[in-house]
C-alpha cells in the first residue's frame, strides 16, 4: 500500500485531522499564528475549498445527489485542485503549508461510507506526504456536544444520513462518525500520526503541538524556510 | 446471447450485474475523428431495428457537467483535477444513467468511456497505473469498444475544413504541447492516439479505420454491431 509521495521540496507541510467537533481547526489556526510570529511564510489550506469544484459540491449536497463513489471522487477532485494550486507552489517556494484536513480524511470517511479501501488509497497516490500530521482524538459525545453547542443542526452527509444507518440524525451521526474514528485509529501507526488528546484544554493541546513541531522540524524553523518580507511581520495578527 | 456485463474489479455497492439486461457499446477515438456523427446515425438505425437507445458522453452528468464546463471557461483546470473531475462526471453518469438504462434493457451508446479519461491523463503526464486503477475500480467492462482510429493529419484536415479553428482543450493548450494551437494539437492528439493504441489489446478494442468516408465507417459499424446482437453460431 503506497503512503503518498515524500516531500522533496524546501517547504514543510503540517496537517491536522480528526472528526468534526474535535477542535482541530482552532488548533491549526493557533499553530499558524505562532509560526508567523517566528517570521515564517505560512500558507493555510482547508478541505473543500477549491473555487473550481465548490459549485458542484454545493449542488450535489443540497440536492442529495451523491453516492459514496461520487462523494469520494468530487472530494478528490477538490483536493487535486487545491494541491496543484495552493499546496505545491508554496511548498516549492519554501513556505510552511498548514492544512486543515488532508487525504486521510478521505481514507477514513470514504471507507466508513463503504468505498473500497485500496481504491481510495490509490485515488490519492499523487498527494505529498506531510512532514507532520496531528490527529485530534475525541470521544463522539464530546464532539457532538461541541457541534450542537455551535450550530443549529447536524448536516446530512456529515451525519452519514445518505447511508440509511438510522432515521434519527444524532444516532446516525454517532454510528457514522464512530466508524470514522475506527478508521483514523487504525491508521495511526501506518501513517505516523501524532495523536493529540482533544479532551484536554485548548492551551495544553497547543503547547503539545508547538513542542512537537520544534522537535520534528528543529533548526529549519530558524533558518532554511521562506520568511515573511521585512516590514510585513505580524500583519496576520488580526486573523485570530 | 452475448456475455453478461461485469465490472473490471469489485462491483459498485448495490449493483447486481445479473440484472443488467441491456448492451453497453462504447465509441472511442481522438477529437474530430467523427464519433458524434456516427453515434447520431447508429442511434436512429438501432431505434428503427426496435432497440431502445440511451446515449451519453463526457461532461453530460447532472452532477458535474456544468462544473466542468465552467472550469474549462477559465482555462485554469490543472491536469490532476481535470482527470478527477471527468472521473466524477463519469461515475455520476454510470450510477445514475448508464446502469439504470442497462437494468431497463436499453442499448447504451457512449461517446467515449474510461479510455479517453486514461489517455488524456497520461498524455498530460499522469502516472498511467494511477488513473487506470481509479477508473477500472468503478467501471463496467463494455460489450464492445469500437475505436475510431485515424492519423493526426486526418484529424487536422477535419478541424481545418470542418470547424475552421482549433479548440483550446482539444489542442491540449493547458499543458502547451507546442508554440501555437496547431503545433500543440498535433503533438497532443498524437499522444492521445498512442495512448489509445496501447490500450487496444488489453481492453479488446475493435479498431475501425476512420480515415474512410462517414458512409463507409457507418456500414462497418453496422456490420459489427449486428454481429454483437446476432453472433454467428
Amino acid at each position: 500500500m503506497s503512503a503518498l509521495v515524500p516531500n522533496r521540496f524546501k517547504g514543510k507541510l503540517i496537517v491536522v485531522e480528526g472528526i468534526d467537533g474535535s477542535g482541530k481547526s482552532t488548533q491549526i489556526s493557533l499553530l499558524s499564528q505562532w509560526l508567523r510570529s517566528l517570521g515564517l511564510a505560512v500558507v493555510f489550506s482547508e478541505w473543500n475549498s477549491s473555487d473550481l469544484v465548490r459549485e458542484t459540491t454545493r449542488r450535489g449536497k443540497k440536492k442529495e445527489m451523491f453516492t459514496p463513489t461520487t462523494f469520494s471522487l468530487i472530494h478528490a477532485t477538490d483536493f487535486a485542485d487545491r494541491l496543484e494550486r495552493h499546496i505545491l507552489p508554496p511548498l516549492k517556494a519554501g513556505a510552511v503549508v498548514c492544512a486543515d484536513r488532508y487525504a486521510y480524511t478521505a481514507f477514513a470517511r470514504d471507507v466508513a461510507r463503504g468505498v473500497s479501501r485500496t481504491w481510495v488509497r490509490n485515488l490519492y497516490r499523487f498527494a505529498i506526504r506531510p512532514n507532520l500530521c496531528f490527529y485530534f482524538r475525541v470521544p463522539i459525545d464530546v464532539a457532538l456536544g461541541r457541534i450542537l453547542g455551535g450550530r443549529d443542526a447536524l448536516k446530512y452527509y456529515e451525519a452519514g444520513m445518505d447511508l440509511g444507518l438510522s432515521r434519527n440524525v444524532e444516532e446516525s451521526f454517532r454510528i457514522f462518525q464512530g466508524r470514522i474514528i475506527d478508521e483514523y485509529d487504525a491508521m495511526i501507526g501506518e501513517m505516523g500520526f501524532q495523536v493529540i488528546d482533544a479532551t484536554r484544554s485548548i492551551e495544553e493541546q497547543q503547547a503539545t503541538m508547538r513542542r512537537i513541531v520544534r522537535e520534528k522540524l528543529g533548526a529549519i524553523l530558524d533558518n532554511g524556510l521562506l520568511r515573511v518580507p521585512a516590514g510585513k511581520e505580524g500583519s496576520d495578527d488580526a486573523t485570530a | 446471447m452475448t456475455r453478461p456485463l461485469e465490472f473490471y474489479s469489485e462491483p459498485l455497492p448495490g449493483v447486481d450485474t445479473s440484472e443488467l439486461q441491456g448492451k453497453l457499446i462504447v465509441i472511442e477515438g481522438p477529437d474530430a475523428v467523427g464519433r458524434s456523427t456516427q453515434i447520431a446515425r447508429l442511434r436512429s438505425w438501432l431505434g428503427q431495428k426496435g432497440h431502445a437507445v440511451m446515449d451519453t458522453g463526457m461532461a453530460r452528468s447532472a452532477l458535474a457537467g456544468k462544473g466542468i464546463k465552467q472550469a474549462k471557461l477559465g482555462n485554469t483546470l490543472g491536469p490532476l483535477a481535470m482527470s478527477l473531475f471527468y472521473t466524477t462526471d463519469f461515475a455520476d453518469r454510470l450510477e445514475n444513467e448508464i446502469i439504470p438504462a442497462l437494468r431497463a434493457g436499453f442499448v447504451v451508446l457512449t461517446d467515449r468511456y474510461i479510455f479517453s479519461i486514461m489517455a488524456r491523463a497520461t498524455a498530460r503526464g499522469a502516472d498511467p497505473k494511477w488513473i487506470e486503477q481509479v477508473v477500472t475500480g468503478i467501471a463496467l467492462a463494455p460489450h464492445a469498444v469500437y475505436y475510431l482510429r485515424a492519423e493526426v493529419p486526418d484529424l487536422v484536415s477535419r478541424v481545418v475544413v470542418g470547424r475552421g479553428a482549433f479548440d483550446y482543450w482539444e489542442s491540449g493548450m493547458d499543458v502547451r504541447f507546442g508554440r501555437d494551437m496547431y503545433e500543440s494539437f498535433v503533438n497532443y492528439q498524437g499522444r492521445i492516439i498512442r495512448a489509445l493504441d496501447r490500450m487496444a489489446r488489453q481492453y479488446d478494442f475493435e479498431v475501425v479505420d476512420a480515415a474512410r468516408t462517414p458512409d463507409e465507417i457507418f456500414a462497418d459499424l453496422q456490420a459489427r454491431i449486428s454481429r454483437l446482437f446476432h453472433p454467428a453460431p
